[in-house]
Formats: C-alpha cells, structure tokens, sequence
C-alpha cells in the first residue's frame, strides 16, 4: 500500500520533472522543480524513509530552492529571451530525447523479470542511520565536509568581487612626451 | 514492499535521471541547466531510497545524505561560476564559452 503512493508520487515527481526542464521561463521551471522535490520526498516518506524525506523538505526545498530563487532574482526576463530559448528548445530536442529514452528502455525489462514475492522491508529509525553516518561511515562524512569547505571556498573566491581599477589618468601620464 | 513495486521505483528513478540528463543536454542557459542537474541528481536519490527501504537497511538513506552534500556544493559552485561569467563576460549561454582555454 505505502510502496502504492510512493509510486504515485515518483509518477507525479516525473511529470513536475519534464514540466522543470521544458519550460523556457526560468520561474516557471524552477517552481516545477521544487514540485517535484517536494513530491519525491512525499514518495521518501512513504518509503518509510522519514530522515530522508525531511532533509529532503528542509535541505533540497528549502536551502538550494532559496539559493536558486536568490539567482533568478537577478535575471533580465524578457519575452525576447524566452522566445529564443523556446526556438532552440523546439530546435536541438530530438537527439537529447533519443539518449533519455534508451537510458529507460534499458531498464524497463527489470520490470519483467521482477517476480512477486512476499512484502519485506521496514521503517529504517534515524538512529540506525546516525549509527552508521558516524560509525563504520566516518571517513565518508569527512570526505564531504571537506567537499563542503572546498566548495564554500570556491564559491567566496568566485563570488567576490573584483576590486574597481583606479581611474585611469596614471596611464596617461606614464606616456609622456613623444 | 514487493520485488515489483522496487522494480517500478527504480524505473521510475531512471526515468528521473533520464529526464535531467535530457534537460542539460538540450538547455543551454546555465541557470536552467543547473535545475536539470538537480533533477537528474534526483534520481539516483530515489534509488538509494527505494532499495534501502527494500532491503530494510539504513545505507540507502545515509547514501542519499552524502548525496544530498554532493547537489549542495554542485549547486553553489555553479551558481557562483554563473553569476562570474554574467558578470565578467555578460553570457549566460554555455555554448558561448565553448572555446575556453586555459
């Protein structure tokens, strides 16, 4: 039953999925997107996966969605801009949706070779998961946090801004007469 | 849950990643191509998800978490390499720094 729902919601995931990466409005796309983040983690939820499903909602949803909208608050959205982007979405798509479609006819026999077996599975506790995240998996989660550092680092040295140059009469005077 | 059920999920999983894959190879504005990269960075997430819940085994969730660190410094190295490039260069078309070098 709840194995069911989650398989509505990735349905419905899907859906929000190609309507995020159809549309030519970046607001329009970036709302699809944080539809279909959401219903995914309802699909985690039903999973049993609660941790999940919450760091989905507060992390995904709420963090990088923010920092997206932050981005998008600071492009021009002009009709002429979306009506190029529309002509070159209509352009370039077949080759792209080829590649899309075999990746999934590649696994679509999985579904046939899948026999019914009795249900297994359980609630997973966020207490096997910290367990594991700072027992057997310590290493790992130091490796991200110095993926995190280095890409907050990364983002100061990209973001900062470059200090002005000094107004230009120094490059008149070194001329001198000639 | 059944066999069957996990083997839609997983399908369903591609399907996610095939449909962000399509998004960043048909897109060309950089802000819309990073949403199709968290889009196909979610499909692996529900495939972690879905065999975890499966195998009533907590490695599916704490994988998605370090995949959750993975988006999280994919998207604000990204967005800040954006945000340079419209600055410096004033493009915000990822097929105009094709003939990058160093």
């Amino acid at each position: 039953m709840s194995a069911m729902v989650a398989i509505v919601a990735g349905g419905l995931a899907v859906v929000a999925a190609l309507l995020a990466v159809t549309s030519s409005d970046a607001v329009r796309s970036l709302f699809a997107l944080l539809a279909a983040l959401l219903t995914l983690a309802a699909a985690f939820f039903a999973l049993g996966a609660d941790f999940a499903g919450a760091l989905q909602i507060l992390i995904y949803a709420g963090a990088v969605a923010a920092v997206f909208v932050f981005v998008v608050m600071t492009i021009t959205n002009s009709d002429a801009l979306r009506a190029a982007e529309h002509s070159r979405l209509r352009r370039v798509w077949p080759v792209p949706a080829a590649v899309a479609i075999l990746i999934v006819l590649m696994v679509l026999p999985a579904l046939r070779g899948a026999k019914s077996s009795a249900a297994v599975g359980a609630a997973i506790p966020v207490r096997a998961v910290g367990a594991l995240l700072f027992g057997p998996w310590a290493v790992v989660v130091e490796l991200a946090s110095f993926l995190l550092l280095a890409a907050m680092l990364g983002a100061r040295h990209l973001g900062r801004r470059a200090p002005s140059p000094p107004p230009n009469e120094p490059l008149q005077g070194r001329d001198g007469p000639s | 849950m059944t066999d069957q059920s996990l083997a839609m999920l997983l399908v369903l999983a591609t399907t996610l990643f095939a449909v962000g894959l399509f998004g960043v190879l048909v897109r060309r504005g950089v802000l819309l191509q990073l949403i199709a990269l968290e889009v196909l960075l979610a499909g692996p997430a529900l495939a972690f998800i879905a065999a975890g819940a499966r195998r009533g085994d907590a490695q599916g969730q704490a994988m998605f978490v370090i995949l959750l660190v993975f988006a999280a410094a994919e998207v604000a190295i990204g967005l800040a390499l954006y945000l340079r490039l419209r600055r410096c260069a004033d493009v915000s078309d990822s097929d105009s720094v094709s003939q990058l070098r160093s």
